[in-house]
């Protein structure tokens, strides 16, 4: 339904068609144009799906960020099933990587394809990244939007608790706890346990942004009406937010990559399969950074690591772009030619 | 008067952290299952002692007395530790604190330069790409920063270890210092100790990509707004607008990226430290973590959070002297 619309269903319903020959208000008056489930569904589509979309796809960092994310995703599930994986002396050892077909980039000094490890590391890492960013993202925001919306003495324990983790580096802490812990191999604690501690910048972030929300009239109007927190909270302080806890995730998740990658390569985390971080570790144990004919083993798994983390920025930065009005801002008055595609879709 | 009180709230909180940390390791030590106590005791009465000599060991070692009550073992704990006592190597019977004091300087030496290189190359970078926006410097330099903004920083350490070390023999691949000089203030031994530290320094600043992007990001917010117009037309001239107006308003926000990169970037060095075999701080607790020496493990993960912590600590008092606004904040309780 368009303003105007509304505003002419507002005004009949002032004009008086009221029939049970009271007084006519407008609380009374059943609106004239239905909304059914299906414009409901239209219009949340609109806004949430199409609208990002377009704009994203004009955009060319987002379209490389999208496939690459999109290529991961696929050797994750589908690259599985489909490329064997691989076992010691299968190939001769240390082929050369774009040499053969049946070994594309090259092997091991085992004759293992490292090919194939990249692939089946994929899902695991996806599965760390998942569970690790959903679980740092969604605790910074609970944490730091209550934080900022209540206040008082719920907000200095909750800041308190923030500020003690902030401090904490994270690298080392997990590095303890995994030692004292003797982890599992279940991939989504590795990632829950690797965001141990990164929720805590994004608290204080969100709570300096709640900050200046609470204030806000709708914030204050909901007050008034006497809903609950949870809900203010839930319904009326995070949404403003949510393009930048979107933007957050891809962050959340490079760090879990970065951080897990790091333990399997100092070999501190248990594994049982190959990863990109484990690769690294053999080839350094193997000496592969001294010998030029081994470098590949090298290359193969710190391309992998930085190709999905190129993803995850680009598409940040993409998002950064469809969400942040005021970056838009100035774009908008000095360069109008180039966006209007995203002028016309907002 | 809300100025000073709000400094002491903040010695007030460092003191909190600290005090968490504290009780945080110590939980960890005594309490949680499989705790590193427990462990130590398996551990030393597995090799065939005797268990009463293994509790004394485990004692000395972890300065915590397994029999005592754990209120008073946590008191005893605290004082200790706070004495500077962090009991003593598994591996090497020496005490872990002075272990630490050898090793700490190095780190904070790289990370230090580290912190304060890549700051000013992404305040310069960013500024750069902010005046020129949308010209072929900018894309230039925007794919530089999200290149450098998606190598993890042990990749790029990995690259030049390989290529600068290894192939071209222009920088040594591991240690401190040149073999043989003597330490101390003298030209041979300091010129070493840069030579050495100039790889370490470099891989850790990939953080600078991320950092520029966030000053672009800054500056052309600052640059669209409407007192830097208002400047202009009072007839500032434009070095006050660019130093006064532009890189106040646009660098302030970058505090808080540099505020959390401290954290990350002390955790970073026990990888980096072990990719160059540096042996600083983060190579200590890797090696004590790699072969369980508990009393390391955890003096170690004390002494790094502490020195983030007074990191911080600093970074937020020279803030605040920036930042006129800092610390004044409504909290009305709903």
């Amino acid at each position: 339904m368009t303003d105007r619309d509304h505003r002419e269903t507002l005004t009949d319903a002032l004009d008086g068609t009221c029939t049970d020959g009271g007084t006519p208000t407008p609380f009374e008056t059943v609106s004239q144009v239905t909304e059914t489930r299906e414009d409901k569904f239209r219009n949340v589509y609109d806004t949430y799906v199409r609208a990002p979309l377009s704009i994203v796809w004009g955009d060319w960092r987002a379209r490389i960020g999208f496939a690459i994310i999109l290529c991961y995703l696929l050797m994750g599930t589908v690259g599985t099933v489909v490329i064997e994986p691989t076992a010691p002396a299968e190939g001769p050892a240390l082929a050369q990587p774009f040499e053969t077909m049946d070994y594309p980039l090259g092997t091991t000094d085992m004759g293992r394809d490292l090919f194939s490890q990249v692939v089946h590391s994929t899902q695991e890492m996806l599965k760390m990244i998942t569970a690790g960013a959903l679980f740092s993202v969604t605790l910074g925001t609970v944490v730091g939007a209550v934080a900022g919306y209540k206040g008082g003495w719920v907000d200095t324990v909750l800041s308190a608790i923030t500020d003690v983790f902030i401090n904490i580096p994270g690298f080392p802490l997990v590095m303890v706890l995994v030692a004292i812990f003797e982890m599992g191999e279940n991939p989504y604690m590795i990632g829950i346990l690797l965001s141990v501690a990164s929720w805590s910048g994004l608290a204080r972030a969100i709570r300096s942004q709640v900050l200046t929300l609470r204030h806000e009239s709708f914030v204050e109007s909901a007050r008034t009406m006497g809903l609950p927190t949870h809900v203010i909270v839930s319904k009326e302080i995070v949404p403003p937010l949510l393009p930048y806890i979107v933007i957050n995730l891809t962050n959340a998740a490079r760090r879990v990559i970065f951080e897990a990658a790091a333990l399997y390569y100092l070999g501190i985390l248990p594994f049982e399969d190959l990863n990109w971080g484990v690769t690294l570790q053999l080839a350094y144990e193997a000496e592969a950074h001294a010998r030029p004919q081994a470098l590949h083993w090298f290359l193969v798994p710190m391309a992998a690591i930085t190709g999905i983390s190129i993803g995850l920025i680009l598409l940040g930065q993409s998002l950064d772009r469809v969400f942040n009005p005021r970056v838009r801002a100035r774009h908008e008055k000095t360069t109008a030619d180039d966006d209007t595609l995203e002028a016309t879709t907002h | 008067m809300v100025f000073n009180n709000w400094r002491i709230r903040r010695v007030g909180q460092a003191v909190f952290t600290v005090w968490a940390v504290l009780t945080l390791s110590f939980a960890l030590v005594r309490l949680m299952p499989g705790n590193p106590m427990g462990a130590m005791l398996v551990q030393l009465e597995q090799s065939g002692m005797n268990p009463a000599r293994a509790r004394e060991l485990v004692e000395a070692r972890l300065s915590v007395r397994p029999d005592e009550p754990i209120p008073i073992a946590y008191v005893n704990y605290l004082t200790s530790t706070v004495q500077g006592d962090l009991g003593q190597s598994i591996a090497s019977g020496e005490p872990v604190a002075n272990e630490i004091a050898q090793a700490l300087p190095w780190t904070l030496f790289v990370m230090s330069w580290s912190l304060c290189i890549t700051f000013i190359l992404g305040v310069v970078v960013g500024a750069l790409m902010a005046y020129w926006e949308g010209g072929r410097l900018d894309v230039g330099l925007t794919s530089w920063a999200i290149l450098m903004g998606s190598i993890p920083f042990y990749v790029l350490a990995f690259l030049l270890l390989i290529f600068l070390s290894y192939r071209f023999g222009w920088f040594p691949a591991g240690g401190k210092y040149v073999a043989g000089t003597e330490p101390g203030f003298n030209l041979p031994f300091i010129s070493g100790v840069v030579y050495h530290a100039i790889l370490p320094v470099i891989s850790m600043l990939v953080a600078s990509g991320v950092a520029s992007l966030g000053m672009r990001g800054n500056s052309i917010r600052v640059l669209g707004s409407d007192y830097l117009r208002v400047a202009r037309l009072r007839g500032l001239s434009d070095l006050t607008i660019s130093s006064q107006y532009v890189a106040r308003n646009a660098i302030l926000p970058m505090y808080t990226t540099l505020l959390i990169s401290i954290g990350e970037m002390f955790g970073g060095s026990v990888v980096l430290e072990q990719v160059f075999q540096y042996k600083g701080l983060g190579y200590y607790l890797y090696r004590a973590v790699n072969i369980r020496d508990y009393p390391r493990m955890m003096g170690g993960f004390m002494v790094i959070t502490i020195a983030v912590v007074i990191a911080l600590f600093i970074a937020d008092m020279t803030y605040s002297m920036i930042d006129p606004r800092a610390g004044g904040s409504s909290n009305e309780s709903y």
